[in-house]
């Protein structure tokens, strides 16, 4: 049984979720050439359904819907992952120094992350954004640093069981130094549950800045979001259901995707770890 | 005893296949043995031959993750294991066919003491009541030559070292007088001062209690004083047959030949520069 | 060096080498190594045996300075190990290289073999860049694999092939100590012939010290030129491998003999029929009073040794009381 076979054995969730991830990545990389309309072009048309000229409609101030879901989903999806980008490379240097070295550098920094994995996400992320204003950067920020914590948390795991291993003594008894150790013997090696995580914040990111845009404190007008879309939506539900409809499913399309990527990556890599 | 003695195990061409995920592999071609009442048979080989295999199709016991397909005959006592359901299996899986496990460790309950285990196995198969199931328990560890047996009873396997821990789970596997033991590699974990006791008291058990013994190792030394004839097993099938003197003395197979000149000798020293 | 130079002072000298294990909740510390001592000379081996919790393993990874030792003094080539700075003592370790037991953790399992031979060789600075293709090549040649696989990854080589592979990695700077902690053990019995012959080859070629650690007295008889027998942290016998073999002089070393199982039917059922004692060596503390030899230790302050022929000595420690 060579690994090839193992691996290749017909992982249906995993395949759906790199489809979806795929359109979400063509979104995020060339939502402004896909959009029909440009997203803030008013027309008189308001609160149309459907038409052959508005796929989906225009919202209230005439905005073709597309257009804005497409290019409100580049925002959204662009904070989400350069924040979570950022928040795994931290992750990933804190969790694995913690884990490595151990003792008193790792109780010490561990307690200080416990202290911020300790305020729930989305209060911690309000109280970011309050002090800090709202605006792309700081959003970016603010996802960062709400994440970093778990994810070192998921790093220093394996690393602790992972650094004990006979090839490690072995490197070590070689002359390698720590440092190259820990970077090449070790990390190489815990990188599954990391993806898996790393999935998984990405649906929780989405959501969190989705959320925070909701109640205002997202990316600033004139740059469309489906937080605030849903928001503005409300009050035209029964005229216009498609305005609230279309970021919904929006929203619940790109969660969904990093969550089924998430059990796609979690089967596929615990067979392969067999 | 008049006319030929009934083997108690007549296995004619046996067969087992593993089923991993979706890949198979065969891992006994087709053996046929006979081991009969009291007899002590051993089976060697090197790893991956299917010596531990066979014992686990006759027990019909699969390996955790994998499923075992079986083919071919299996008699104990004239009935068919492999045709039997599961139920009729479980009654004479430690009741009248016993199996005694390589490492103690991972196959006793760390959270039990090891008195209950032993009752759980009595009470199972005997029906006794508590208090019965209980005495037999430390009869059984002073049997196995547990010192303090009744204190003993009480402690959890992580008390016992792994020569006590071995003697605890050769107690269980012949607390209901099995009429067959089948050690795969019971000492291969242990310290070799322990080897010899456990070894001496797998000899002594089967002289008191008359059991007919299936031994698997990879030891030739641990065969030679333990059995009354040998198999050799080389990629699932059986490759040479004989009593264990004839077959130490005057080895006819190049493979059997070839193994036991592979073993280092205690009395016989290496040629060094 | 010169040779007369190489031969005046040991390779390997190991003087009352303790190392304690700290205690954990509610245990007292562990004295896993104590006062361990002896010398390894050029292209010699020294086997260490003992049963598990002897302390012989401990021993080995405190001599490479993978493991912290509590007391006593490790010179290799003349070089105090302890008082090595990191620098100095990853320098060092060009010098004496380590082989595992269990070849199937003991390799990089996302390295190719390539890359795992070329590590030391990098870090060493040994070769020059261009010629670390060479090096490989030769390693996996000298270690009896064709170095066209050296591209492969660990999962693709059967047991024997990957200890042969963690041997060619010990080899990569030229080491003049290699320590192999049970390298066989995890190895069916024909391949551990084939590797024992390897390293007993490789030694006579490049002229290799072992300090080779093994439960298997029969497999240790065959590549040791000088035993040394441990039980709970201590040597209780030392002396050359015929001396030991021939004349076992501790109570302790004679059990271990008798234990082990030899490959003669009739030997070895008559050995199993003959009940033995159980000799309960554990738990036996020194007492008062003239020792097994009739030297008051305690009194004339003389070490728990004594020797019972040319460079064969014994402990008097862990002595049961004579039958009485």
């Amino acid at each position: 049984m060579t690994e090839r076979q193992r691996l290749g054995g017909g992982n249906a969730m995993m395949s759906i979720g790199l489809l979806m991830l795929a359109s979400l990545v063509a979104i995020t990389l060339f939502g402004t050439l896909i959009a029909p309309y440009n997203p803030s072009e008013t027309s008189a048309d308001s609160l149309a359904g459907p038409t052959a000229a508005h796929w989906l409609g225009t919202d209230s101030i005439g905005r073709d819907l597309l257009s804005r879901l497409i290019v409100g989903g580049r925002t959204t999806l662009l904070i989400t992952f350069v924040a979570v980008t950022l928040a795994v490379c931290c992750g990933l240097v804190l969790g694995l120094f913690c884990g490595y070295v151990g003792g008193l550098a790792d109780q010490v920094v561990m307690r200080i992350l416990d202290v911020v994995f300790a305020f729930p996400v989305f209060l911690l992320a309000i109280a970011v954004v309050a002090a800090l204003g709202p605006s792309v950067p700081n959003l970016i920020l603010t996802i960062a640093i709400v994440y970093t914590p778990r994810l070192a948390r998921v790093v220093r795991g394996p690393v602790l069981s992972v650094k004990r291993w006979d090839h490690v003594e072995a490197a070590r008894s070689v002359g390698v130094s720590e440092f190259n150790i820990a970077t090449r013997h070790v990390l190489p090696l815990i990188v599954s549950p990391v993806l898996v995580e790393t999935s998984l914040t990405l649906a929780q990111t989405i959501f969190t800045i989705t959320a925070l845009s909701f109640l205002g404190l997202g990316p600033p007008p004139p740059d469309p979001n489906w937080g605030a879309m849903l928001s503005e939506a409300r009050q035209f539900m029964e005229l216009a259901p498609l305005t609230v409809i279309g970021p919904a499913a929006a929203i619940v399309f790109a969660t969904l995707t990093f969550i089924v990527l998430a059990n796609g990556l979690r089967e596929r890599l615990d067979v392969a770890s067999r | 005893m008049m006319g030929a003695p009934v083997a108690l195990l007549q296995v004619r061409g046996l067969t087992a296949q593993f089923n991993r995920g979706d890949a198979a592999s065969q891992v006994v071609k087709g053996i046929s043995f006979d081991i009969g009442a009291g007899e002590s048979v051993g089976f060697v080989g090197e790893s991956g031959c299917g010596k531990s295999v066979t014992a686990r199709a006759l027990m019909r016991l699969a390996p955790e993750g994998s499923s075992l397909a079986w083919g071919g005959t299996v008699l104990f006592k004239g009935q068919d294991l492999l045709q039997v359901n599961e139920r009729v299996m479980q009654d004479i899986r430690g009741r009248r066919i016993a199996m005694v496990f390589q490492d103690p460790m991972s196959s006793l309950n760390p959270v039990l003491t090891v008195g209950a285990q032993i009752e759980d196995v009595v009470r199972r198969h005997t029906g006794a009541s508590a208090s019965r199931a209980r005495k037999r328990a430390v009869e059984l560890l002073d049997l196995v030559g547990i010192r303090d047996a009744a204190r003993r009873a009480d402690d959890y396997p992580h008390q016992f070292s792994g020569g006590m821990r071995q003697r605890v789970l050769i107690a269980i596997a012949v607390s209901c007088q099995p009429d067959l033991l089948i050690a795969d590699e019971p000492t291969t974990a242990l310290d070799v001062t322990v080897q010899a006791q456990i070894l001496r008291l797998l000899m002594r058990l089967r002289r008191e209690l008359g059991m007919a013994l299936m031994l698997i190792t990879h030891d030739f030394g641990v065969i030679a004083g333990m059995v009354d004839r040998v198999h050799v097993m080389l990629d699932g099938r059986i490759v040479e047959t004989g009593s264990v003197d004839a077959l130490f003395a005057n080895p006819q197979q190049a493979y059997t030949q070839a193994l036991l000149a592979a073993v280092p000798r205690l009395d016989v020293a290496g040629k060094l520069a | 060096m010169t040779e007369s130079v190489q031969q005046a002072v040991p390779l390997l000298r190991v003087r009352d080498l303790s190392v304690t294990f700290p205690a954990r909740s509610g245990k007292t510390p562990v004295l896993a190594v104590n006062r361990v001592s002896f010398d390894i000379g050029r292209a010699q081996t020294l086997a260490l045996v003992g049963e598990s919790g002897s302390g012989k393993t401990t021993t080995g990874r405190a001599i490479l300075q993978l493991q912290a030792s509590s007391g006593g003094s490790v010179q290799l080539l003349g070089y105090e190990l302890g008082q090595l700075s990191r620098d100095g003592l990853r320098t060092m370790r060009r010098h004496m290289q380590f082989v595992l037991q269990n070849p199937y953790s003991s390799l990089h399992p996302r390295m190719t073999v390539a890359q795992t031979l070329a590590e030391p060789l990098r870090v060493h600075r040994c070769v020059p860049v261009e010629s670390v293709t060479a090096r490989v090549a030769e390693l996996m040649t000298l270690v009896g694999l064709d170095p066209a696989m050296v591209s492969r990854y660990p999962h693709e080589f059967s047991g024997g092939q990957r200890q042969r592979i963690v041997i060619a990695r010990a080899l990569a700077v030229s080491p003049d100590f290699v320590v192999c902690d049970e390298p066989v053990s995890a190895l069916d019995v024909s391949t551990q012939a084939q590797i024992v012959a390897l390293l007993k080859s490789l030694q006579t070629r490049l002229g290799l010290s072992y300090l080779f650690i093994a439960h298997d007295l029969a497999l240790v008889r065959q590549v040791a030129h000088r035993i040394a027998v441990m039980f709970a942290g201590q040597i209780v016998e030392m002396g050359g491998s015929d001396q030991v073999y021939g004349n076992p002089s501790h109570p302790y070393t004679r059990a271990l003999l008798d234990a082990v199982p030899v490959p003669n039917p009739v030997l070895q059922r008559q050995k199993l029929s003959e009940s033995a004692a159980d000799v309960q060596f554990h738990g036996l503390v020194p007492k008062a009073g003239p020792c097994a030899f009739g030297e008051d230790h305690a009194q004339s302050g003389t070490a728990c040794w004594h020797e019972v022929g040319a460079g064969h000595g014994v402990s008097c420690r862990f002595w049961p009381a004579p039958a009485q």
